[in-house]
């Protein structure tokens, strides 16, 4: 064992090593961050969408940073409440009725359109029926009538959906119409400035109230966008980090291990128990392994624990086994391995205290230089549609984006930010591996 | 003196199998045919005999590593083909094997000390401190003084006789009977040669171990041994006391072999020595009737040909595997 730690330490002499070493670092850094920040109930709560938590999130927003490679002021997302804002709400009491008038007002400082405006009501009583008329001022002065109509207890008003207000701002939708210049000086661009929502609402209920809260969904949100079912990709970002290096670990490790303990034992006893495996080998080689995959998901289950308990077992019977027995056999005529039989060690003695610590230093190597092809097995698995259905991962992020047509659809970032942790982990896993193999196999280095 | 026996021998015979297409027998190696020998408590035995004899095979087969194609090998009154699994392993306490490449017998991954406890770890014997006693006790006999400069370090770290040491300490470790050494200085330098064989001999003299000694180099045997067998082609062809033997050598092979000894001898580069021409023979397809007959200098035609000869007792400790004088004389004529 020491003599393994002793070559770990001559990492530090690659610097390839310590750039794929920090890349590890700061996944697993990520990984710790993502566990405790977004627990994992709460993060498959986020990622079902549940109680229209995302609602105030624009739908296909991309990440803020976006800013940097462009002199617009990419549109941010605005939301003003009534509830935050005293004075923007006028209420008179009456006798038998209640006039209430909320004056909604933003700064809309941006190059951009946004991308819909929603307006969320909610009354005080749960039974109240009110009487509302919407306006819309621009900054330049222009008053806009939206709509008349009743305002029911908890009550929303899409505002781009509304076909009559598009029709009165000549065939715009409403995000775009109500933010346009006059059409004397239309220029493609919002009119920045002072906007201003008037709601004037009249109940006959005299105790009643009513709060408005406006969203002017913007272009831009977070520090990784959002999809078409308006979610955070973050959550998917982070998560996928640990999903990605649990599966690519404990895939690698596990098969590399078993692998080389079964062609041990087949190497050591030899007949019928090496025939058996040699044989499973055969029949297991000729087999798909990503159609398998997809069956089991298909018709089984697409638990992680599942599809990682089959990939290992599809992985074991590879041609690792046949690597390794080659060596094994070799290993296995060494004078020291019959000195030991002659003082007596057990078959499973020697395998393990004998044979198996040969072939460790080939093996550690392999198995980190494996990683990265088992992190995008569980890519592929998910971009395919095979994953757990509740985990958020960077394969499911890319399923989304690929069925949704992100690419044709120009939107980049979607399928942009996924692939680039997909091959900054890659990345980090082989240039440790490619260092760990020229440690461990000196013959490399000449080359 | 029946109960001092330690090791008999009796009619073992040790094939391997050939097979054609994994599974059609194909006919034996007779590696071992045919031998019967017994070991004295506390003696030390000599096997001599040229590459391929089936040396390596009987030891191994005394080891318990190969198992016996008929024939009896009883151990301090024991069957070895009869000892179930704990029986098993309480004999490998009783030998212990010394090979004849010392780097390639030790594991290269562990420590002086680990290889030390290992055969104790294997037999039950746990405590830290007997164990340690054991290894500084062993240590200190084989001369590889200060023992903790040892302890820590891997087999590359040692020289050739060190290494060897090493196995000899592994081997005499569980305190065998018996220790089946295995050509255990050839692949050492003359220089260190002499002295692991003194320290072998010292230590089977005083612990009272059997010694099987298995060597090609004749020079050493009667200095190491009080017996000599020598092996032919899976039969042993003449066995004596050491000093016997090389004063009277009977079997023409064994005649054939103290002919060959290098001697360091000026007066040796006028003269040829006498070497038996072609080679041993096939263990598959061995020859009809003596083993050693296309080779033999004094072969009868008609006679050597025929039959398997019959061991002739010369005394009651000499035997060898040769037609009678008296036969051979009437074939000739």
């Amino acid at each position: 064992m020491s003599a393994i730690v002793r070559r770990l330490k001559e990492l530090k002499n690659y610097p390839s090593a310590i750039f794929g070493l920090s890349i590890i670092g700061f996944l697993l850094v990520l990984s710790i961050y993502t566990v405790i920040a977004i627990p994992y109930s709460q993060a498959t709560k986020l990622w079902r969408g549940a109680d229209q938590i995302w609602i105030e999130n624009p739908r296909f927003a991309r990440p803020v940073f976006f800013d940097w490679f462009t002199p617009k002021k990419l549109a941010r997302t605005i939301i003003v409440d009534s509830k935050n804002n005293p004075a923007a709400k006028i209420v008179e009491r009456h006798e038998k009725d209640v006039e209430i008038r909320i004056i909604l007002e933003f700064e809309f400082p941006y190059d951009e359109f946004p991308t819909e405006i929603n307006l969320f009501m909610n009354t005080k009583l749960p039974d109240s029926n009110m009487y509302g008329t919407f306006y819309w001022e621009t900054p330049d002065g222009r008053k806009i009538s939206l709509k008349r109509g009743s305002i029911k207890a908890r009550d929303s008003y899409e505002m781009s959906q509304d076909t009559a207000l598009r029709r009165r701002l000549t065939g715009k939708d409403a995000h775009i119409g109500l933010f346009s210049k006059p059409s004397n000086q239309d220029d493609g661009a919002p009119l920045k400035g002072k906007y201003k929502l008037i709601i004037e609402a009249l109940s006959f209920k005299p105790d009643d109230d009513l709060d408005a809260r406006l969203v002017v969904y913007g272009t831009v949100h977070g520090i990784a966008g959002t999809d078409h079912l308006r979610r955070d990709l973050r959550v998917a970002l982070f998560w996928g980090a640990p999903i990605a290096l649990i599966f690519g670990l404990l895939a690698a490790v596990g098969t590399a291990v078993l692998t080389m303990l079964i062609a041990a034992t087949g190497a050591w006893y030899r007949g019928v128990v090496d025939g058996m495996i040699q044989r499973i080998t055969e029949i297991r080689m000729i087999l798909p392994t990503l159609i398998i995959l997809i069956m089991i998901g298909m018709f089984y289950s697409r638990s992680i624990w599942v599809i990682l308990g089959t990939v290992i077992l599809l992985g074991v019977f590879g041609s690792g086994i046949k690597i390794y027995r080659a060596m094994f056999l070799q290993v296995r005529e060494m004078p020291y391995i019959e000195a030991a039989q002659a003082y007596g060690s057990s078959g499973s003695r020697i395998i393990f205290r004998y044979m198996a610590p040969r072939i460790i230093p080939m093996l550690i190597p392999t198995f980190v230089i494996e990683v990265p092809a088992f992190v995008f097995l569980e890519a592929t698995l998910a971009f395919l549609g095979i994953s757990d259905p509740v985990i958020p991962t960077w394969g499911k992020i890319l399923y989304d984006a690929q069925s949704r047509g992100a690419l044709y659809m120009g939107q980049y970032y979607w399928v942009v930010i996924p692939s680039t942790f997909l091959i900054i982990t890659g990345l980090g896993f082989s240039m440790l591996g490619f260092a760990l193999d020229r440690i461990f196999n000196p013959r490399l280095r000449r080359m | 003196m029946q109960d001092s026996v330690l090791l008999n021998i009796e009619n073992l015979k040790v094939y391997y199998e050939l097979r054609r297409f994994g599974f059609v027998h194909a006919g034996y190696v007779r590696a071992v045919d045919d031998v019967t020998l017994s070991l004295k408590k506390g003696e030390a035995l000599s096997i001599v005999g040229e590459s391929g004899c089936g040396k390596t095979t009987l030891a191994k087969t005394i080891l318990g590593l190969v198992k016996p194609f008929s024939g009896k090998v009883i151990f301090d009154g024991k069957d070895l083909t009869d000892l179930d699994g704990r029986m098993k392993l309480w004999y490998s306490s009783q030998v212990g094997f010394v090979q004849q490449d010392p780097y390639g017998a030790l594991p290269p991954f562990m420590t002086v000390k680990r290889i030390l406890q290992e055969p104790m770890l294997i037999h039950g014997i746990k405590d830290p401190n007997e164990q340690m006693a054991r290894i500084t006790k062993i240590l200190t006999e084989l001369k590889m003084t200060p023992v903790e400069d040892f302890l820590g370090k891997f087999p590359h770290m040692l020289s050739g006789g060190q290494q060897q040491r090493v196995v000899i300490a592994r081997a005499t470790i569980l305190n065998p009977k018996l220790i089946v050494a295995d050509e255990p200085v050839s692949m050492l330098d003359a220089s260190v040669r002499v002295e692991i064989l003194q320290l072998l001999r010292q230590l089977q003299k005083e612990h009272g171990i059997a010694l099987i000694y298995i060597t090609h180099d004749l020079s050493t045997v009667s200095y190491f041994s009080e017996r000599i067998i020598v092996m032919y082609a899976g039969w042993i062809v003449e066995e004596a006391p050491a000093q016997e033997l090389v004063e009277n050598p009977l079997h023409p092979y064994t005649k054939a072999l103290f002919e060959a000894i290098s001697d360091p001898d000026a007066e040796n580069l006028k003269t040829f020595k006498k070497v038996p021409a072609g080679e041993p023979p096939s263990l598959v397809n061995p020859p009809s009737g003596c083993r050693f007959y296309p080779r033999c200098d004094a072969r009868v035609d008609g006679l050597c040909d025929r039959g398997r000869p019959e061991y002739l007792w010369v005394n009651e400790k000499h035997r060898v595997l040769c037609f009678p004088e008296e036969q051979k004389q009437r074939f000739k004529t």
